[in-house]
């Protein structure tokens, strides 16, 4: 029996004006429906229209994009057809949105409790003292730490972690019967990501709501969503109940999707048992002791915010090594100091067993070109006023004092290696896609022929299958030129799909080294199993079946970790 | 509070009082150390090498330029102005007399403008792209782009040529009771008030649309927030320091006005004293008036960066 | 949005309509400033008529000045002060704002805070003030003016062009460039340079607008431009006599003034977008 939809998308047409003023469609006839009590997830990469979805379900549209077709009925009133008035009375209090990243949709002026409470106090439905009470009962039903007094704080006192709970209270204030879940734990480490995904399936459970969950990440929605609909370019390309996207999908693009998730098989490329039989040669890179840090430095030495405490690992030649961590945990500033972009207080730099000034200004430049870093988004890696062909040509020109015409075929040559149309050549970064400028960005990195990339966290802001394509690149170019590389991530499966050696760090300190094969089931320190066990998997029942304790080690204290 | 707070505050104070002693020296500077003999130009045809000599010695010119700056300094410091070259009278004297005419006419313009601005900067933001926020912006910015003498003399075209209803030039000495005050003082505080007013509208407009930009307004638009509301409880807390900028430096706008205002309907105040004293190169006179000037625009500056220190919600608790 | 035209796509720039008009009007007065005077129907200095403040006619196109002379022949050499002047101040201005904002931003420390305080402090002077004293000290000749005009405004292009740069300087490829070992010269020209040559030019714009309108005010004054010579604040000045009499001659040079001024604002608001249709 069909049960009465709570919301329903009919033919749904928006369009957007680009600056150059032309409009184009970027949601080309969408239908979706959302049952009382049932859970829907919009899946899509990047620019495939889900929030703009999502927000629809509100009668709003960003600056810029309007609705320009199709019906949004609720309860079978039309709410596009509605005055600005009656949508604005519908905002809170029949559907809420829980926006991507609650930083920014905090005031952070205001007290978070005024600001929690303050659907009630628009839309006049329950007296001040009422709706407070009813706010601390929310922040314990999202297990916030001391919820009787965390809401007399303000914004920036509190983490990010907690702050996406407190914008879950805010839109449940007004006893919503449809949540829209906007990316909410994109933002987050997965360590936190753990505990806002409980906290939020509980209270969704407790009240039998509706829900739309929008997210890139199929297995955070796999764990929450009872049925899930699948976008790309503005359109719907696969709908179905969870189970059957899973595990029987049908579209191809879903497929595509699916395959990206899946960890790329990882395969060595100088295996280790050849590395022990060739004759002993230092590591390519080594750090020994570092001690880094921002700030004026004290008397000893030591700078005034530490953020490196005694950290050392080794890169064999050939071989990679992964640097895992969640934020915070400095792996991104150990890569700096190993660049020569930040002197450390202690500690050395060793190129082939040859140690390294601290600073790049003071290193040679063979030692420089030797090891290149590539970082993580492309659009501030490229200079936006240069063109492909300049920022190539430029360590060509650099390192190897090359000119003319042998330049020019280096170029094409490199813009091959990296999978790119020789074409590309003459545009300027701002027209590239994300994927290619990072490509761009490695190619660079490739002109002046190192021995060791510095990959910082490069596939973390890209789309899944864009990533895969990253990573399968990588491979490739390791076998061809002997590459080495020290890959700095945030994500287990990327680490694992191409690293020997994995490296967890924690605040600073190197928590544990691992060989591939024992990850991640093999790891022993208590935090590196923690964070692997919080990897979300494909699996729809993972999330229920994890330990209680794993979703309640609370890192967050209220008065900490809010300095960036 | 935090204890951050008095902190920052002090330091404030402490950049306020740096930059009035590095004023001070430029002042000095421009007009004690550039080529030019000041002797010379004031004796004019008089100008024999006895006279300029016995001038100079008389004028203490012949010490060191540090020495004469560290002494004016001094000065300064304890109330004493110097002397006026040319009315052979303290300078103090000379501008206490003008000082309250043109307190007078600031604090005037002040209590029409910033009303009258604040009113139209949120009101304008508020309705970004309407009809009534392209009328005012075309208007403002027809006002700040001219000059401030054609906003006067237009001013006298329409009020005293065209309508006939004020003086063209406002004759202190023909003030023969309030009425006569009142028309004297009408077309200095319109012209003024215009000219501050465009000002101020602009950039209170600007700090509330760039507020309204914020990510958190968009939250409380889906939360069902009227725009009023939003204006008034979101966006207004978080522009507060921005707008008492934009007042501020409006405000020091006046410093300029006040100058052509003054010297184009003969107001007796502070700034024609000083215009006239250039002609005269009577450099005592023109320094301490300069300085005053830089105190008061230093003042309003300095309280501009307090309140946004004090309402930076950061620094709370 | 306002009315597109069909524009130069050749270029791959648009500009609307507001924005051509205003083109026009700064271009009018660039030509006129060169050639303005040999074009100018009546020689400047000779007296026309023995109506003074005499009204607009055919042979008189702005009507006669205070003594008789042609207000239009007069404001046609009086563009060449105005903008002369202007130009002059305003491009040293903005290069020396550039140049010592650049390498603030470049080399840090205490050049960098010592500059910036010092720059920061200059620019507390309200600049008609610091005008009337300089003219006091020294006099106003034309390259007292132009040198005086470039100090008053340099503080404010070499904060601007610092904070371009220091948000440059932020920037990941910035850091590539030093991992690689360029030595800063290469970065501040090769680098930095290229991203902020727009908006330090829509700088220069808005610095030239307080430039005309600062000399204007000083030469109304009495302190700019002297006799015999006159730009446009002198025109006003001399003329003002005329106003209870509602002349066209105190009235042309201040809407020559704004003519300029507001085209350039105008311009700046709205410049030629490349068109680039990155959905």
């Amino acid at each position: 029996m069909m049960r009465q939809p709570l919301i329903e998308i009919r033919d749904l047409e928006v369009e957007a004006r680009t600056d150059a003023g032309r409009t184009i469609r970027i949601i080309k006839g969408i239908s979706l429906s959302v049952a009382p009590g049932e859970i829907l997830a919009l899946i899509g990469e990047s620019g495939s229209g889900k929030t703009t979805t999502a927000l629809t379900l509100m009668g709003y549209t960003r600056p810029g994009c309007a609705i320009t077709g199709g019906a949004v009925l609720l309860d079978g009133r039309d709410i596009l057809t509605m005055s600005e008035q009656e949508r604005r009375r519908l905002r809170g209090t029949e559907i809420a949105y829980v926006p991507q990243s609650a930083a920014a949709a905090f005031n952070p002026a205001r007290r978070l409790i005024d600001q929690v409470v303050e659907v009630a106090d628009i839309h006049k439905l329950m007296p001040r003292d009422e709706a407070r009470s009813r706010a601390m009962a929310l922040f314990r039903t999202l297990a916030l730490p001391d919820p009787d007094r965390i809401g007399e704080r303000y914004p920036h006192q509190v983490s990010g972690g907690q702050l996406q709970r407190l914008a879950a209270a805010m839109a449940l204030i007004g006893g919503p019967r449809l949540m829209i879940f906007d990316e909410p734990t994109t933002a987050l480490d997965v360590t936190t990501q753990i505990e806002v995904l409980r906290a939020f399936k509980d209270v969704l459970r407790q009240d039998a709501m509706a829900g739309v969950y929008v997210s890139h990440d199929l297995a955070v929605v796999a764990q929450i969503a009872d049925r899930i609909a699948v976008l790309k370019d503005g359109a719907v390309q696969e709908e179905g109940l969870t189970e059957d996207i899973l595990y029987r999908p049908s579209h191809a693009y879903t497929r595509e999707l699916l395959a990206a998730f899946e960890p790329v098989a990882y395969a060595a490329t100088t295996p280790a048992a050849a590395a022990k039989t060739t004759p002993r040669r230092p590591p390519v890179l080594e750090v020994k002791g570092i001690l880094a840090g921002y700030g004026p430095r004290d008397r000893a030495g030591l700078p005034g915010k530490t953020v490196l405490l005694d950290v050392s690992c080794q890169v064999e030649r050939g071989r990679n090594l992964g640097i895992i961590g969640e934020s915070g945990s400095g792996k991104s500033t150990l890569a700096r100091v190993m660049a020569g972009l930040l002197s450390p207080a202690r500690g050395q730099v060793l190129l082939d067993g040859r140690e390294l000034e601290p600073l790049a200004a003071n290193r040679r430049k063979e030692e420089l070109r030797r090891m290149q870093i590539v970082f993580q988004l492309a659009d501030t890696a490229l200079n936006p006023a240069r063109s492909v062909d300049d920022i190539l040509s430029r360590p060509l020109t650099f390192y190897h004092g090359m000119s003319g015409a042998a330049r020019e075929t280096r170029v094409r040559d490199l813009l091959d290696m990296v999978k790119l149309p020789v074409a590309l050549r003459h545009r300027m970064p701002g027209e590239l896609s994300g994927g290619q400028k990072q490509r761009v960005n490695l190619a660079r990195a490739l002109a002046a022929e190192p021995d060791v990339i510095l990959c910082d966290e490069i596939t973390s802001a890209l789309d899944t299958v864009v990533a895969a394509a990253i990573l399968e690149l990588l491979k490739e170019l390791q076998r061809e030129l002997r590459l080495s590389y020290v890959f700095i991530s945030h994500d287990l499966s990327t680490v694992q799909a191409i690293c020997d050696d994995v490296m967890v760090m924690r605040h600073g300190e190197r928590v544990e080294l691992l060989a591939n094969a024992a990850l991640p089931h093999g790891a022993r320190h208590p935090y590196s199993r923690l964070l692997f066990a919080s990897v979300p998997r494909l699996d729809p029942g993972w999330l229920d079946s994890l330990p209680i304790e794993i979703t309640q080690a609370d890192r967050d204290n209220p008065i900490s970790e809010t300095s960036s | 509070m935090s204890g951050q707070i008095p902190l920052l505050i002090v330091g404030r104070l402490a950049i306020a009082a740096v930059t009035l002693l590095i004023i001070s020296f430029a002042v000095f500077a421009a007009a004690q150390m550039l080529p030019g003999d000041v002797a010379e130009i004031l004796l004019g045809q008089a100008a024999t090498p006895q006279a300029v000599a016995d001038l100079r010695a008389a004028m203490d010119l012949d010490s060191p330029a540090l020495l004469r700056y560290a002494n004016w300094l001094a000065g300064l410091a304890t109330g004493d102005f110097g002397m006026s070259y040319v009315n052979r009278m303290p300078v103090a004297e000379l501008i206490s007399g003008r000082l309250a005419n043109t307190l007078l006419l600031a604090a005037t313009t002040t209590l029409i403008a910033v009303p009258v601005a604040l009113l139209l900067g949120i009101t304008t933001a508020m309705n970004q792209g309407s009809l009534y926020d392209r009328v005012i912006t075309t208007g403002i910015i027809s006002v700040i782009s001219v000059p401030e003498f054609m906003i006067a003399t237009l001013a006298v075209l329409i009020f005293a040529v065209w309508l006939k209803w004020l003086p063209a030039l406002s004759l202190a000495n023909e003030i023969h009771g309030l009425g006569d005050l009142l028309r004297v003082f009408a077309m200095p505080v319109i012209t003024l008030s215009f000219v501050i007013s465009a000002q101020m509208i602009r950039m209170t407009r600007a700090a509330v649309i760039e507020t309204l930009k914020m990510p958190f307004i968009e939250m409380a638009v889906l939360k069902g927030a009227s725009r009023g509301r939003i204006v008034l409880r979101h966006a207004l807390p978080n522009a507060i320091g921005p707008i008492a900028n934009a007042v501020a430096l409006s405000l020091s706008y006046l410093l300029g006005g006040v100058i052509i205002v003054e010297t184009i309907f003969n107001y007796p105040g502070v700034a024609k004293l000083m215009v006239d004293a250039v002609s005269t190169r009577d450099l005592p006179l023109i320094q301490s008036c300069a300085m005053l000037f830089c105190f008061g625009f230093l003042i309003l500056t300095t309280c501009a960066d307090v309140i946004a220190i004090l309402a930076n919600p950061r620094l709370r608790t | 949005m306002t009315n597109q035209i069909r524009g130069t796509s050749r270029f791959g720039l648009r500009m609307n309509a507001v924005g051509i008009a205003a083109l026009l009007i700064m271009l009018f007065w660039a030509i006129m400033a060169l050639i303005g005077p040999m074009l100018a129907p009546h020689p400047p200095g000779d007296i026309i008529d023995f109506d003074y403040f005499g009204p607009i006619s055919a042979e008189l196109w702005l009507g006669s000045d205070y003594l008789g002379r042609d207000i239009f022949s007069r404001i046609l050499l009086g563009a060449r002060y105005t903008v002369g002047i202007s130009l002059g101040a305003v491009c040293i201005a903005c290069f020396s704002g550039v140049v010592l904002g650049m390498t603030a931003a470049a080399i840090g420390g205490w050049f960098d805070s010592a500059l910036s305080r010092f720059l920061d402090a200059l620019n507390s002077i309200p600049s008609k003030l610091f005008g009337l004293v300089v003219v006091a000290a020294v006099g106003s000749s034309i390259p007292v003016l132009v040198i005086l005009l470039a100090v008053i405004y340099t503080p404010g292009a070499y904060r601007f062009a610092r904070a371009l740069s220091v948000n440059a300087n932020a920037m990941d490829y910035i850091a590539v460039a030093r991992a690689r070992g360029e030595r800063t010269l290469y970065i501040i020209v090769q680098e930095i340079l290229p991203n902020i040559t727009g908006p330090v030019l829509a700088d220069l714009g808005l610095r030239f607008v307080f430039i005309v309108l600062l000399l204007s005010g000083l030469s109304f004054l009495g302190l700019g431009v002297q006799p015999p010579e006159a730009d446009w604040g002198s025109l006003v000045r001399e003329n003002l006599g005329g106003l209870p009499f509602a002349a066209p001659a105190v009235i042309a040079p201040c809407f020559a003034i704004a003519s300029l001024t507001i085209s350039v604002n105008l311009l700046i608001d709205n410049l030629p977008v490349r068109i680039r249709d990155r959905s």
